[in-house]
């Protein structure tokens, strides 16, 4: 998968999707959206935390969580190094709190380019300790999913983080705390199918790909001719599993608005050190 | 080369049993006594022949076989284990939404006079019946029909017990656009919520998420003989390979087998199987999964309703293989 625009801050980039040329610097004043199409290309975590939280409100949490090779899976250390080498990530998740116009929040964000943002045990445990906090602290969590799905060199370990994020997203549930998710390009498979679709609120990036089986499968499965536009967030939002497709540029007070709806029975939490 | 279904594989032992067959029912009609003796020594040949051919396949099965004895045809399906190992069964029907899917049953049943809702995949046998079932691959239908039982066992107070057993998921256009990922979350969710006890005996295939959504478990069990995968080994394969036929490859790569599953203490017992597999001797598997449901109610009976919750969380909470570096 290309890293897109970010590959060479030259002083033109193509985009991804109109192959038009834009100006670098133009480019990333929008946030990574293309002026003529309109498309979002995709995000590091740092560009998602530097465009949506209060300017160094960010600290990281759970720094230290590497993942291992729990089967033995083939050329599965390798790929772990080869994307901690291009990202600077150790998995596919980086989690923390920040806040958002003073709402302190319990913040996750997927990165694709670590592994195209599988879910295994690293990334279902900070996902659930995303979670756990926001219920300790009582804050909203917020959650931007881009993931390709379960990570399959982790096997069942990996399965079973759907289940585990789902129960912390039920305990949130149960005490009345906010889980928002927004789903950026890709929110797939073992990712959609757990705690991404349990949120209390769910938004999602314009063209992003949001679907359950690898297109694929899905076209070997078809009967019904899919739109064109299946698998899309688009396509989530009009069959009822998206509450909204928000533009990059709207995210940020959407958020803010919502956390400030959602949360307005929590006590005040603003400021509070991580 | 390896086989790439069950019946490939047992090519072999299918052809001796049916030869095995017919000389029983010739033994039975042959009146003349040496004939008869004669068919009887034959008779005991081919019985010999059969049993080595079955200790040969039996001890020699790697997690490729594993899968294909998994998927067998004639194994025991849910409909077959609640009628083995249930009373009254009750077939209820509906999410109260769309309609109803035929690729998950479930209803009230007793087990030992004890009143459950028990709920499964169900897989068909032959060509017409699988297309009924959609070959155990539930629609958000299925899910949401779940559920409502789910939810209705909490009301009534009933355990639940869970029959776990499909290749995967409906991946089609109508059940994306139905909301497949949310009826699956939606439905483990529900599970966590849960302040009765709920025991998941993995029977067959545990495809990915569509098994998971119906085994958020307080105790998994699963059968020797059965599956438990994030992905399907053949998926896997084409996708790291790019060749389906790796199923063989992908399998042993994902330890997908019940001993493995229970090695990683992911699944929290194994049920052993007849000789030869659970299809071998329906009546002996049935008598095995019920004396482990029924002792795992027993143990679960210690629990408090919100400690049954807390239990099922912390279950799944653990379950996770990482360091910190
Ligand atoms: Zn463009």
């Amino acid at each position: 998968m290309s890293a897109g625009p970010t590959a060479a801050p030259g002083r033109f980039v193509q985009c991804l999707h109109c192959r038009k040329t834009l100006f670098a610097k133009d480019f990333l004043a929008a946030q990574k959206v293309c002026s003529y199409c309109g498309h979002h290309h995709r995000l590091t975590w740092q560009e998602r935390v530097d465009w949506t939280f209060d300017p160094g409100s960010f600290e990281e949490t759970d720094v230290n969580l590497v993942s291992v090779d729990p089967l033995s899976f083939p050329e599965y250390r390798e790929k772990l190094s080869a994307s901690e080498a291009k990202t600077g990530l150790r998995d596919s998740v980086v989690s923390g709190t920040a806040t958002l116009e003073g709402h302190r929040l319990s913040v996750a964000i997927a990165d694709f380019a670590f592994m195209g943002g599988s879910m295994g045990s690293v990334a279902g445990e900070k996902i659930t300790r995303t979670l756990e906090l926001g219920l300790e602290r009582r804050m909203p969590s917020v959650i931007f999913c881009a993931s390709g799905g379960a990570r399959m060199q982790e096997g069942l370990w990996s399965l079973m983080q759907m289940g585990k994020t789902v129960g912390a997203v039920e305990r949130c549930r149960e005490s009345g705390v906010p889980f928002i998710a927004v789903f950026t390009d890709p929110t797939m498979a073992g990712v959609l199918a757990s705690y991404a679709s349990v949120a209390d609120v769910i938004l999602a990036e314009p063209r992003a790909l949001v679907g359950f089986a690898g297109s694929r499968v899905s076209k070997q499965a078809q009967v019904i001719k899919a739109p064109d536009d299946f698998q899309t967030a688009e396509f989530a939002h009009r069959s009822g599993m998206v509450d909204r497709i928000v533009p990059r540029r709207e995210l940020r007070s959407t958020l803010a608005t919502l956390v400030r709806a959602l949360g307005a029975a929590l006590p005040v939490s603003e400021k509070v050190v991580a | 080369m390896a086989a790439n279904t069950w019946k490939e594989w047992m090519q072999g032992l299918i052809e001796l049993e049916e030869l095995i067959e017919k000389l029983r029912q010739a033994l039975d009609r042959e009146s003349e006594p040496s004939e008869h003796q004669r068919i009887e020594a034959r008779l005991k040949e081919f019985e010999r022949r059969r049993d080595v051919v079955l200790e040969v396949i039996t001890t020699r099965m790697g997690p490729w076989e594993e899968v294909l004895m998994a998927r067998a045809e004639p194994r025991p399906y849910t409909l077959d284990y609640i009628e083995l190992c249930l009373t009254d069964f009750i077939e209820l029907s509906g999410d109260r939404r769309y309609g109803d899917d035929k690729a998950i049953v479930g209803g009230t049943a007793f087990l030992d006079g004890q009143a459950v809702v028990v709920v499964g995949h169900q897989k068909g046998r032959n060509l017409q019946e699988r297309t009924f079932r959609n070959f155990g691959m539930a629609k958000p239908e299925g899910y949401r029909k779940a559920m409502r039982l789910f939810r209705m066992a909490e009301q009534f107070r009933l355990p639940v017990v869970t029959f776990v057993d499909t290749p995967a998921a409906d991946p089609g256009v109508e059940s994306e656009s139905r909301g497949i990922s949310e009826a699956i979350a939606e439905s483990m969710r529900v599970m966590f919520s849960l302040t009765v006890p709920v025991v998941s005996v993995v029977i067959g295939e545990g495809g990915s998420g569509g098994a998971i959504g119906i085994a958020v478990a307080n105790k998994v069990l699963m059968l020797e003989h059965a599956i438990y995968s994030v992905i399907p080994p053949e998926g896997c394969a084409a996708i790291l390979w790019r060749d389906a036929k790796k199923g063989p490859e992908a399998a042993a790569a994902l330890r997908l087998t019940a001993k493995g599953a229970h090695e990683f203490m992911l699944v929290d017992r194994l049920l052993e199987e007849p000789f030869g597999g659970a299809h071998r001797d329906p009546a002996s598997v049935g008598e095995t999964v019920k004396k482990a449901i029924v002792e795992e109610f027993e143990a679960l009976s210690k629990f408090t309703p919100s400690e049954l919750r807390e239990q099922r969380y912390s279950r799944f909470r653990r379950m996770g293989m990482y360091e910190t570096a």
